[in-house]
């Protein structure tokens, strides 16, 4: 593997991350995250659409007209999110009604917009390809990251095996409990906030 | 009166208690790029109003008359009765989506230039506004009628608005507030937003 495409997929996991960076795709990051199952299907569903969106786009980057291209962006990844829906309605039924609507917001997740509009509209189908896999894992990972916190926390499991010894729970003559607010939504949002402080201190990057 | 009752339950319900931003996530791109001017804040939160106020119920009738099972009926020819094509939903809600705003953009242009210089560049960002694509997809999901649909576009929209014009002004205050390096930006705006969410989960109690 080149150095090149290393940079492509490397760069947008920790400096440019798309959640954290470039702020894109934050309303999945916080709504699919209670439970870690939920966030590593959501993952694996968005990294599907947008390495094949980028591919499609930059496939066809010198055919779109310029005024259209929104539309034909929207058509080509709405084509595709009805794929994964119908994947998963088929064989996880289960995970895909608790996604309810997010799959389906897939469609107007930024990161995909974002990147068929600021890399595969002026890449090749290799790096457009590489440039999808980058962003996948970078947002895929934050987003395993927060639903590790919050399960954890908030329910106590991981992948829905019990972590902490049901021993020192409140109920069993412990004094654990659950933090219920990590489930709920300003949970959410104050992890992924803290999150956004941490990679950001690690980066030395300032907003102004 | 029945009826205006529960029309009114349910826009309070939408607005205050299952807020569209600070319950379900939905809108949150252009609520962190946008939150930074109050101004350009009560613009979009008009035009999100506007816009979803016009094309829930407008992806009601699509999917009642065009996309159901059966909906075809009308037409008269009897091959047509049994069609199902509600796996077309998201493609079509995008695209009334997309075609609304660009509507919406022509007439403001055409009769309220004054309007249209104000809410210029938010108007097609709002095509990818989550909060608009999940309007629809919970009308979908939770089987509302006509004046149902309506309603609930129209709420929350305003509870974007809302929430918007809220994060303005606390974003407002912000900015005589000295807060540590990496925080800044992105990641103050989350922690805040998880705090103004955790005020309105104080309306979850109320049972309409």
């Amino acid at each position: 593997m080149n150095k090149n495409i290393k940079a492509i997929i490397s760069d947008p996991m920790v400096d440019n991350n798309p959640i954290t960076k470039q702020v894109l795709g934050i309303c999945s990051a916080l709504a699919v995250t209670v439970k870690m199952e939920q966030a590593v299907v959501m993952s694996l569903a968005l990294a599907f659409v947008l390495v094949c969106s980028n591919i499609i786009i930059s496939l066809l980057r010198k055919s779109i007209p310029g005024k259209i291209r929104i539309i034909v962006q929207l058509t080509v990844i709405a084509s595709l999110v009805i794929l994964i829906d119908e994947l998963l309605k088929a064989y996880l039924y289960d995970i895909s009604k608790q996604l309810s609507v997010f799959v389906a917001l897939i469609i107007t997740n930024c990161i995909i917009m974002g990147r068929a509009e600021a890399f595969a509209m002026q890449n090749n189908i290799k790096d457009a390809m590489y440039d999808g896999l980058g962003n996948a894992a970078g947002y895929g990972s934050v987003l395993i990251i927060v639903s590790i916190f919050r399960e954890l926390l908030g329910s106590g499991t991981l992948f829905n095996y019990s972590v902490i010894p049901s021993s020192i729970y409140l109920e069993n003559g412990g004094w654990y409990v659950n933090n219920g607010l990590m489930l709920l939504a300003p949970g959410a949002f104050i992890i992924l906030g803290l999150i956004v402080w941490a990679q950001r201190s690690y980066t030395k990057y300032v907003e102004d | 009166m029945e009826l205006l009752e529960h029309y009114l339950s349910l826009a309070t319900k939408t607005i205050f208690i299952e807020n569209i931003l600070l319950s379900y996530f939905l809108g949150m791109c252009s609520f962190l790029a946008i939150s930074k001017k109050i101004e350009a804040s009560i613009g979009l939160g008009f035009a999100v109003i506007f816009v979803s106020g016009v094309t829930v119920p407008l992806n009601w009738a699509i999917k009642e008359y065009l996309l159901n099972k059966g909906a075809l009926t009308w037409v008269g020819i009897s091959e047509l009765a049994n069609v199902d094509l509600s796996f077309l939903s998201f493609v079509t809600y995008i695209a009334t989506i997309a075609a609304m705003v660009q509507l919406v953009e022509m007439l403001l242009d055409k009769f309220s230039p004054a309007l249209y210089n104000s809410l210029g560049i938010f108007l097609p960002l709002i095509a990818v506004n989550c909060s608009i694509l999940g309007a629809s997809l919970f009308m979908d999901e939770r089987g509302y009628d006509f004046g149902e649909s309506a309603v609930f576009g129209v709420s929350s929209g305003a509870g974007f608005a809302l929430a918007i014009v809220s994060m303005a002004a606390i974003r407002f205050k912000l900015k005589y507030s000295n807060i540590p390096d990496g925080l800044k930006g992105l990641g103050i705006t989350m922690i805040l937003t998880g705090l103004l969410s955790m005020a309105y989960l104080s309306f979850s109690g109320i049972n309409l």
